[in-house]
């Protein structure tokens, strides 16, 4: 029985069944479907975009992160999401700036994963919305040569791209500055222009399914959002009548989905508590329909999750729960 | 409606019970030496009354109680004292022990009746008894008894709950003392309730122990209230608030005592020690552990002197299998791993689990992602999250008005933390911490 040593480690001894990197892994997974979605919808383009972000994210996560940093996945999640968020015809050096943004002023700076107060694929989709506004909200339209790219991918940096593809508006634009309301069907299976992941909500509600079931994500969050969102813009319609969008266009438009499934639910950005979850959603869907109903953008869905990312801190101190036996009882005589 | 009660948060750890459930209580035989602890408690350590060279038998005092919160240490084997040295403790610390060489061939037969006839007593002679009789909870904190069955005069108790839960994995130290020795659960209980002079006891028992429900269901006293309540399998149903919270939905306050809110919880092999007190007439020598866990070649429920070295119990059991790697005091979730197994067995020992490489967790930790897994464990909602960003930054202090002192130390958080933080272990080093800032 004279064996060179026994384990000692703290309790408790058994494994956990889920790790960090299995969570961020699993995330990046269940991403593939809306990839694919987006790319049956905009064909290569799609996937250059996605990738560019992604190597854009994965850049200085490697250089400056700490070692072993790209093995737990969260910088590929931020590639990816970003990628999702930006539209098929952008310049791949643009998308890749952003990912390099959004990962080292997103989160890097802040201390790398765990630490950082914006969601950092949102952070650097806002710098680029703040760099390149042109380019940032010129969308192709779905469908022909699914071969096609549907812009000018492969622009040089710092050159004007060459506009030859076919434009169209977003859902959102059209009916807030057009008037015109698009196909219901077409909104849901995301037959509709956008950015790359913005069209098929029917494929983000099934992987964020998903991912609530294996508890990787607070299913409170995407609920509190979708729900404040519906019933705001019901309300919104109901007193103010036909010339305001209904609930259904407002869930499946834009970037409402991948926001409140993907973007909302990032575990570093989100608050801890469930309490704290159902609070932070209503302020995510109450700016969205201000934004969208009232602002001057068409789509209010990055700024209100950046928004309320900064109220993180507050919402979690005021949401804590009490202790176990601090409610006043009655002690026995 | 009482079926479903327990209590909210908690974690549901694999059970791996099976291993030694279906295994009947067997003795072991007496090891060549056993080693003593003076501090066996959670009360001061006893003092040694025996020196190098002594003749004891089996059951002699060799060190008494120093004054009332603490208990005396007994002879569990006869043979001859080989000194009080310093011996390695299953805390990690090095102590004074008794250390007796086990007589070869001897019969090990005890001197005659040491503990008084317990209906013959009153209150203060039960009390004074079972002091004597050294008994402490077996549970695992191993506080003293006698101190428990003397509450303050002020303080009334109105329910004894005897805590059959074990909700702690691999162990079925617990299971085998009610479906093995269900009498001497029942006479404990009968002392017990004279000694407090309560009326009314409810028995918690896991709904994973069917054949114990049913075995204390049949031995029930007719004479007594006493009610057996099956409980939700959940982790940490045995503690004692939670346990409080599922069968009578009492909360203790924080900080409090069970008393508080007209409670006493005792485990049931300390009740099941009790009676066995009075009815052999030897004080507590010998205690059920569990020895399991896939590194054992043979587990069992063994009947054991307490002060066996780990490792003669180990071989009792066949020995270690080839990849055994952790060798746990007590359960997975809160036992400590030993380093040495030199380490005895005391009066608290619940059980000894093996683990295998295969089993043990990677040492790997990553950062936190404020996922607030723990937050949803946490059966006293602590917010473990920023109490280990807290302890990890030495900030202890500030740990304080976030409740550090109401932590039980279930692990539940460590266990469903994803960065595999060690969060429990965190908390526990701060108010070590905190304890020496006080005391200096």
């Amino acid at each position: 029985m004279s064996r060179p040593s026994l384990l000692v480690t703290a309790s408790p001894h058994f494994a956990p069944r889920d790790t960090t990197p299995r969570i961020m892994w699993t995330v990046v997974v269940s991403l593939v479907p809306v990839i694919v979605a987006s790319a049956w919808f905009f064909g290569p383009s799609a996937l250059l975009v996605t990738l560019a972000a992604t190597a854009g994210a994965l850049l200085p996560e490697r250089l400056f992160g700490n070692r072993g940093a790209l093995g737990d996945g969260s910088a590929a999640i931020t590639g990816i999401l970003l990628g999702l968020t930006l539209p098929p015809g952008l310049p791949l050096w643009m998308a890749f700036l952003g990912g390099v943004f959004g990962i080292a002023f997103g989160k890097l700076i802040f201390g790398g994963l765990g630490q950082n107060v914006f969601n950092p694929a949102l952070l650097g989709r806002a710098f680029l919305q703040a760099a390149f506004p042109v380019a940032l909200t010129t969308w192709p339209t779905v469908g022909g040569d699914w071969w096609s790219l549907r812009g000018d991918n492969f622009a040089l940096p710092l050159m004007t791209a060459k506009l030859d593809a076919a434009t169209g508006a977003t859902p959102l634009g059209l009916f807030k500055f057009e008037g015109i309301r698009p196909e219901f069907a077409d909104l849901l299976l995301g037959s509709t222009s956008g950015s790359v992941g913005e069209t098929s909500a029917f494929v983000i509600l099934i992987c964020g399914a998903y991912l609530a079931l294996k508890n990787y994500l607070n299913w409170r969050i995407p609920v509190s959002i979708l729900a404040t969102t519906a019933l705001l813009t019901g309300v919104v319609r109901l007193f103010g009548g036909d010339k305001y969008p209904d609930p259904h266009f407002m869930l499946c438009s834009g970037g409402l989905m991948l926001g409140a499934v993907y973007m909302a639910t990032d575990m570093v950005t989100s608050p801890t508590t469930h309490r704290g979850c159902w609070i932070f959603g209503f302020g995510i869907g109450f700016l969205v329909v201000v934004i969208r109903i009232w602002g001057g953008l068409a789509e209010g869905v990055m700024y209100a999750i950046l928004l309320m990312n900064a109220l993180v801190p507050f919402i979690n101190r005021v949401t804590r729960p009490k202790v176990f036996g601090s409610r006043t009882e009655v002690a026995s005589p | 409606m009482r079926n479903l009660l327990s209590f909210r948060h908690g974690v549901h750890p694999p059970e791996c019970k099976d291993l030694t459930a279906a295994l009947p209580t067997r003795r072991m035989p007496f090891p060549d030496e056993v080693v003593l602890p003076l501090g066996q408690s959670l009360g001061k350590p006893a003092r040694p009354i025996v020196k190098e060279g002594d003749r004891v038998e089996r059951g002699d005092k060799v060190a008494e109680a120093d004054g009332f919160v603490s208990v005396p240490v007994h002879a569990s084997a006869s043979g001859t004292v080989s000194g009080v040295e310093l011996r390695p403790h299953p805390d990690g610390t090095v102590t004074p022990a008794v250390c007796i060489a086990v007589a070869p061939h001897s019969a090990q037969v005890p001197r005659p009746r040491m503990v008084p006839e317990w209906e013959t007593l009153e209150p203060e002679g039960i009390v004074r008894a079972v002091q004597e009789a050294g008994v402490v909870g077996l549970g695992g904190a191993a506080f003293p008894t006698h101190v428990k069955l003397s509450p303050p005069k002020d303080a009334r108790i109105e329910t004894l709950i005897i805590n059959g839960c074990e909700c702690e994995p691999y162990l079925t130290t617990d299971h085998r003392t009610m479906v093995d020795f269900p009498e001497r659960v029942q006479l404990g209980i009968r002392i017990m309730m004279r000694c407090l002079g309560v009326d009314r006891t409810i028995i918690g028992i896991e709904r994973n122990k069917p054949d114990a429900i049913e075995v204390i269901r049949a031995t029930l006293p007719d004479d007594l209230d006493v009610e057996v309540v099956p409980l939700t399998v959940k982790y940490p149903q045995g503690a004692e608030k939670m346990l409080i919270k599922a069968v009578v939905d009492r909360e203790v306050p924080s900080g409090k005592l069970p008393l508080n809110v007209g409670v006493l919880v005792q485990n049931v092999a300390s009740v099941a020690t009790i009676a066995e007190v009075f009815e052999t007439g030897l004080p507590l020598i010998e205690r059920i552990i569990t020895v399991t866990g896939r590194g054992v070649r043979r587990p069992a429920n063994l009947i054991v002197p307490v002060g066996t070295k780990l490792r003669d119990l180990i071989a009792a059991c066949g020995g270690l299998t080839e990849d055994a790697r952790e060798v746990i005091n007590g359960g997975p979730m809160m036992g400590a791993a030993q380093g040495d197994l030199d380490t005895p067995v005391l009066k608290g020992t619940t059980g000894i689990v093996v683990l295998t490489e295969k089993e043990c967790k990677s040492r790997q930790t990553y950062a936190c992602i404020r996922c607030g897994h723990c937050l949803d464990a946490c059966p006293v909602f602590l917010d473990p999250q920023i109490l280990g960003t807290l302890a990890r930054a030495r900030r202890y202090d500030e740990m304080v008005p976030h409740h550090l002192w109401d932590c039980m130390v279930c692990g539940c958080c460590s266990y469903v933390c994803p960065s595999n933080i060690p969060l429990s272990q965190l908390f526990q080093l701060s108010r070590a911490a905190l304890r020496k800032a006080e005391a200096s």
